[in-house]
């Protein structure tokens, strides 16, 4: 049993002397492969842990939303569709939602306008996400400046701030009174934005939503397993950039593996026929390559795991930031809550320190099986 | 057969395969004590997750606020299915956060 480690602690002790010979290539490598699993390791955690969070936090979003629709585009519904759509059986309550977008000139940036019914603000006040309380510098009791559809100014006073820790869902809120909203926009008093339903029995969701597609041809009813599945496919692996940056970094590490793969330089066979003529066995010659490349695989999976964890976890993922933000000027500020997925971190293994370590032995077993004198002077 | 027992610049005595496995040994542990920590900010966020979710039931949300420069990103699952080619059918999507978000995927296919 020692003498088997002890032979597998000197192969180590040669392989990583081997390796240290060729400092310069085997560094690079080593920071090029690392970098590589740092990419494919932070999308994975990002795109987890921002898939559960979703989960967690829309998992009391409405069960039904209705929209109305004229000629393909979101339409203002008039409220007596409510009153239809209340006397489906199986609808416990229809609430009618009003909100909108606002774009500030002054700072470029698009707000999300809400009215609600529940602890709403005084009239002529508001309550603000963090984002939009950080992009326009303002304070409780501050007042903040809008225009109304005729384009006189509307001031409102800040009444209270949403907390940091809601900017996942509120970064861009602007809650408002009924009255102030309606009032800004001129928006009718028989029409709301959409309906919001609750339904008693879950499992009646889909047939009460067929029955109002059926009453109410012009609305389209959104369920709330259908919004939980719109961020299941954010972040979805054909996305656009998202494809990019993973073919990138796949395309990378196939040169990489295609550079081991398709031979050795004169002077690793050169190495090999040396070990050989002095009493190395070919198992020997493959053990020494076996922990070369897993020197390097495994260094490389766990230092860009680590890294990828701190990123995403720690610095809220700043490399990905510029991507996410795109041209918006309100960008929120969340830190998600950590998850590992171990059977995404075991795919990652296994598609990177396996076929990498693999891609090693197999040159290096052509090599060795090779008459040592035909392999010196090769 | 006898490996390189050479030691390291400032520690001469100490051989490579042993700093190797320190090396990795700090790694696991390090990997380790992510995986606690991981937990452990799962516990403690159960709060603040409790608190959002409250707040969407509350004000009927129905999104998450991750892309805030068009409507079709900042609310996706409310968006129509016209939305990104509104200007015209081969429209390019002018907003780089439409390539993160897949069109919503609904049990009818009616827009």
């Amino acid at each position: 049993m020692n003498s088997s480690l002890e032979r597998h602690r000197n192969i180590v002790d040669f392989a990583l002397s081997s390796l240290l010979r060729r400092k310069g290539k085997n560094i690079s490598l080593l920071a090029v492969y690392t970098l590589i699993v740092f990419v494919i390791a932070s999308i994975i955690f990002f795109i987890q842990a921002l898939k559960r969070e979703a989960s967690l936090v829309l998992k009391d979003a409405p069960d039904i939303v209705v929209q109305r629709l004229v000629a393909g585009r979101h339409d203002l519904i008039p409220v007596v569709y409510g009153d239809k759509i209340a006397s489906i059986r199986g609808v416990s309550r229809v609430r009618p939602r009003l909100w909108g977008y606002y774009y500030d000139a002054a700072v470029g940036a698009n707000y999300t306008l809400m009215v609600t019914d529940n602890q709403p603000p005084a009239e002529e006040s508001i309550i603000i996400g963090s984002g939009v309380a950080r992009t326009r510098r303002l304070a409780e009791g501050d007042l903040m400046t809008f225009r109304d559809s005729s384009g006189s100014p509307v001031l409102l006073t800040v009444e209270k701030i949403l907390p940091a820790a809601s900017e996942l869902v509120a970064a861009d809120l602007i809650i408002m009174a009924d009255k102030d909203f309606r009032g800004m926009f001129t928006f009718p008093r028989d029409r709301a934005t959409d309906l919001a339903l609750t339904v008693a029995n879950p499992r009646e969701i889909t047939t009460i939503a067929a029955k109002i597609a059926q009453r109410l041809p012009d609305t389209r009813p959104i369920l709330k397993s259908e919004i939980l599945r719109t961020y299941d496919s954010v972040f979805d692996w054909r996305g656009g950039m998202l494809i990019v940056m993973l073919s990138v970094a796949v395309l990378s590490f196939i040169i990489f593996a295609w550079d081991k793969a398709t031979g050795l330089s004169a002077e690793e066979r050169k190495e090999i026929g040396i070990l050989k003529s002095i009493g190395w066995e070919t198992a020997d010659v493959l053990l020494l390559k076996f922990w070369e490349g897993t020197a390097i695989s495994l260094s490389a999976f766990l230092v860009g795991v680590i890294l990828a964890y701190c990123h995403v976890f720690f610095f809220s993922a700043s490399l990905f930031e510029q991507a996410l933000k795109g041209w918006a000027v309100l960008y929120p500020r969340f830190r998600l809550t950590p998850v590992i997925d171990p059977y995404q971190l075991a795919v990652l293994f296994f598609l990177t320190v396996i076929p990498y370590t693999v891609t090693t032995i197999i040159p290096s077993w052509r090599a060795a099986t090779v008459d040592p004198d035909a392999a010196m002077r090769s | 057969m006898k490996g390189e027992r050479r030691g390291v610049k400032g520690l001469p005595n100490v051989r490579r395969s042993t700093i190797f496995f320190i090396f990795i040994m700090i790694s696991i542990l390090l990997f380790a004590s992510l995986l606690l920590h991981a937990r452990q900010s799962r516990i403690r966020s159960k709060a603040t997750l409790t608190a959002n979710a409250e707040m969407v039931g509350r004000l009927m949300l129905t999104d998450l606020c991750l892309f805030t420069e068009a409507r079709y990103t900042r609310h996706p699952s409310m968006a129509d299915l016209h939305s990104p080619f509104q200007d015209h059918p081969f429209a390019m999507d002018h907003f780089p956060s439409g390539s993160l978000v897949s069109p919503p995927r609904f049990h009818r296919e009616t827009p």
